[in-house]
């Protein structure tokens, strides 16, 4: 079963600073940092001290929660630093690396059977690449989804090219394809769009169902993905990856190591140097950008522009992310700014002059200003334009914050997470955090459900 | 402009908490961020935002509200020089010549003044106060309100009457529930229904449309009376209406700028067409049916006739698409709309009492928007609870 899905709501943000296709040079840092945050919803209970010597994929964490799950090592090297924030919160395990690496080896069944991956993806930590929704969260290993996603590609802002990301892995991707397809009782969907995934590689993957998908952000949503595919409803729970988690689990039942090396893309206006580079999770900003800064009053993000993690340049790029954006801070003062015609500037709306003159193939710096005030809700039908789903999302936030469970059941929580209120929230008048709010609901519901 | 800059940052520790005028710090903060919009970053979720704020949002209706403005300034002058030398309705042609453009606009320009003045002052001055105790910021909503308000009322209105209707407008209608974005009626609308049941004589009859001081003359009915009183016969002509040299409140009676300004709205993506275009269907459809029922003589008058005369078309551009006040889902906006416009000219031809029946349908129909919206939404949640069920019954 082959089919073509169009989605029409939303928008592509023409942002300055796409990397072109090519490869940077290999950078080595001298400090990697796992960051327990990362993971959402996860109790950390650390099992390292610092000092400890540990190999790429010995455990680090555990989960308080669910004791089968464990956060691994990405890199083999020195414990050197635990750093914890308020209230004693877990922030950052600093590992100073030791070259070559040294991978801890996995014994793969001989049996693949499903008790068998689910007991080696928790032992090696690659089980926290399975996410699930509802809700975005690590999957749980004691449920069966009854469809397993995976979105081929990212339609966010200067997201990677989706073909450059997967070249040279196309086994891994395979072999990591027949593993989890053993974790399911129904298919893999395998969504590609075909004005991004031009790659023929795609088509000929097998123990999945190909579909298409075209259309502007946030069409490489997963939750757009599955609204179109098979809704979410109460009760059901599907299981979601991306590419490269795919490729890690080829990986580790090729070879029994835990290798997550991947391409990270380096983004946005302020970089001189842009491109891939082959790294690993939790290496430090400083090392990623050194020269290749244009100024200095620049936001770091781990992730994209629109939902990713404000990382600042002695932050360290997040577990999941294979993407860095450097944008301008907007810490500045607009004399008249909410009355003057900002020709020059970029508004997918007609109430900034720019559309006078915008050209299509035109690019534009964006900063981090709020521009503007919060305000209560006031324009009624601004985010429709951007949210493609059959969910009303002022009523859906407000049912929210007024903390109803049954209303937020009924207007379709479990179909949606944060990630899918980025651009509403980019065109909110009213300059209120929605994922944020969104944030707190599924949190919310998951205390209120469990 | 760093003189100002500067010049704020030295006073504005006046004004933060334990500062000797902490008691204006809402005041201070509304004229600082009219002059610049603040220095503040992303924190949480996205980090870029789009350049549109709700001040931008407000001054484009403003935009779109100027040429309006100007226009009532002059036909209020008109009409006054009009009576003055007795001349038809039809007649502004020969006005215009005898008393030359800008001597009619001054007069008209003299006469409004005043009355923006005291709409925004009065409402202004609630806003600042309740930003003030609730120590929230001053909320750009009363700009569009203020502006709205004047051109809503017949230009003889007595100033201390639209300031009083004003403030209650503003206090009752808004600040009791929370504020912009709060409200359920139209605050504009709500100060002209407040005038029109406490100081009927002042907003009804024919004497009130224009301003006639130190004229012995009494001025001549508009076409809305004319059609209430079944003598639409001695109506001005269409050109002259939808032109808007006729006797009326001081916005409403230019129909092509109203249209203009509507395209205006929607090519900025400020106004919702999906109100606009069903309440102006939910009226032709009514006035067909009176054409085809045909009783009397209002019912008669050709159903597009009801977009000329009186406040409709104003009041489905510029109040019924109020987002805040309007139905909230797309599905629910043309209901609200349609019904809009039906009620608008139910009103008007079977209820003689009120002539006008666009400010009483907006209003409501605000008071219905929640429960339109209420329906659409249960809809939307018994299609997921439908779907949840299918997909059970599939697996059983």
């Amino acid at each position: 079963m082959k089919e073509h899905f169009k989605i029409k709501k939303g928008l592509d943000i023409p942002l300055e600073g796409v990397a072109p296709l090519k490869d940077l040079p290999n950078i080595s840092s001298d400090k990697y940092a796992i960051l327990p945050p990362d993971f959402r919803l996860l109790t950390p209970r650390l099992l390292v001290q610092e000092g400890d010597d540990i190999l790429a994929g010995e455990p680090i964490i555990q989960n308080k929660l669910n004791e089968n799950i464990f956060i691994t090592s990405p890199i083999s090297g020195k414990v050197t630093a635990i750093i914890r924030g308020e209230k004693r919160i877990l922030k950052q395990i600093i590992i100073t690396p030791k070259f070559p690496q040294e991978y801890k080896i996995f014994n793969i069944p001989t049996t693949l059977d499903r008790d068998n991956i689910i007991k080696l993806l928790l032992e090696s930590g690659l089980w926290v690449n399975i996410k699930q929704r509802p809700y975005g969260i690590i999957a749980n290993p004691s449920d069966t989804p009854k469809a397993i996603y995976i979105s081929a590609f990212d339609s966010s802002p200067l997201a990677p090219d989706p073909d450059y990301l997967i070249k040279g892995e196309e086994k891994n991707f395979q072999k990591g394809i027949d593993i989890i397809k053993k974790l399911t009782s129904g298919p893999i969907y395998l969504n590609i769009s075909s004005s991004r995934n031009k790659s023929d590689f795609y088509k000929n993957i097998k123990n999945v169902e190909l579909h298409y998908f075209e259309g502007p952000h946030p069409v490489g949503n997963v939750s757009v993905q599955i609204s179109r595919i098979s809704p979410i409803n109460k009760g059901d729970i599907y299981w979601y990856l991306y590419p490269q988690d795919v490729i890690f689990i080829g990986r580790l039942f090729q070879n029994g190591k835990l290798d997550l090396h991947r391409k990270i893309v380096l983004t946005g206006s302020e970089l001189t140097d842009r491109g891939y580079i082959t790294t690993l999770p939790g290496i430090s900003m400083q090392a990623l950008l050194n020269n290749r800064l244009k100024q200095n009053n620049v936001r770091v993000i781990s992730g994209n522009a629109l939902t990713g993690t404000n990382a600042g340049l002695d932050g360290f790029l997040s577990y999941y992310d294979n993407q860095i954006t450097v944008i301008p801070e907007g810490n500045y003062y607009d004399f008249f700014g909410w009355v003057a015609p900002k020709f020059t500037k970029y508004s997918p709306s007609r109430m900034i002059m720019n559309w006078l003159i915008r050209s299509k193939k035109k690019k534009y710096v964006l900063d981090t200003n709020m521009h503007g005030e919060e305000r209560p809700f006031v324009l009624s039908d601004q985010y429709d334009k951007y949210f493609p789903f059959d969910i009303y999302p002022v009523y859906l936030l407000k049912a929210i914050l007024s903390e109803n469970i049954e209303q937020m059941e009924n207007l379709g929580i479990y179909e949606i997470v944060e990630e899918d209120f980025a651009l509403p929230e980019y065109a909110c008048v009213s300059k209120i955090n929605l994922q944020e709010i969104v944030r707190k609901g599924i949190d919310l519901m998951i205390k209120e459900t469990t | 402009m760093n003189w100002l800059r500067s010049f704020l940052d030295k006073i504005k520790p006046n004004f933060e908490k334990g500062g000797k005028l902490y008691f204006l710090h809402s005041t201070f903060e509304a004229f600082e961020v009219f002059f610049f919009v603040p220095n503040k970053v992303t924190e949480k979720g996205s980090h870029i935002r789009d350049y549109v704020d709700l001040k931008r949002l407000m001054t484009h209706v403003l935009i779109a509200l100027a040429p309006i403005v100007l226009f009532g300034m002059f036909n209020v002058g008109l009409q006054h020089f009009r009576l003055q030398l007795g001349l038809d309705v039809d007649a502004w042609g020969q006005v215009v010549k005898e008393i030359g453009f800008w001597r009619i606009f001054w007069y008209g320009f003299l006469h409004i003044l005043p009355i923006i003045v005291v709409s925004y002052v009065s409402g202004l001055a609630v806003e600042f106060a309740s930003a003030q105790i609730r120590h929230h910021q001053v909320n750009e909503g009363f700009l569009v309100t203020g502006m709205l308000i004047a051109l809503i009322v017949p230009p003889t209105i007595p100033l201390w009457m639209l300031s009083v209707a004003t403030i209650f407008a503003v206090i009752f209608g808004k600040e009791v529930f929370g504020g912009t974005g709060m409200n359920f009626l139209n605050p504009a609308l709500l100060t002209r229904a407040f005038l029109f049941f406490a100081y009927p004589a002042s907003m009804s009859g024919d004497a009130i449309w224009v301003a006639s001081k130190g004229l012995d003359v009494i001025s001549g009915p508009t076409p809305l009376a004319l059609a209430a009183q079944n003598q639409f016969v001695q109506a001005p002509s269409l050109l002259t209406m939808s032109l808007g040299f006729i006797p009326g409140s001081i916005g409403e009676t230019s129909k092509i700028l109203i249209i203009l300004a509507a395209i205006y709205l929607i090519f900025t993506g400020v106004a919702n067409l999906r109100v606009m275009i069903s309440a102006l269907v939910g009226a032709a459809a009514m006035g067909i049916i009176f054409n085809l029922w045909g009783a009397n003589e209002y019912m008669q008058i050709p159903f597009y006739y009801h977009f000329f005369i009186g406040g409709f078309l104003f009041g489905a551009i510029f109040m019924a698409t109020d987002p805040v006040t309007s139905a909230q889902t797309p599905t629910g906006k043309i209901y609200y709309g349609l019904l809009i416009g039906i009620f608008c000219v139910l009103i008007r031809v079977v209820n003689p009492a009120y002539p006008e029946g666009a400010m009483l349908a907006i209003l409501l129909m605000n008071v219905f928007a929640p429960l339109i919206d209420h329906l659409v939404v249960q809809q939307n949640i018994n299609r997921r609870k439908k779907r949840a069920l299918l997909s059970q019954t599939i697996k059983s």
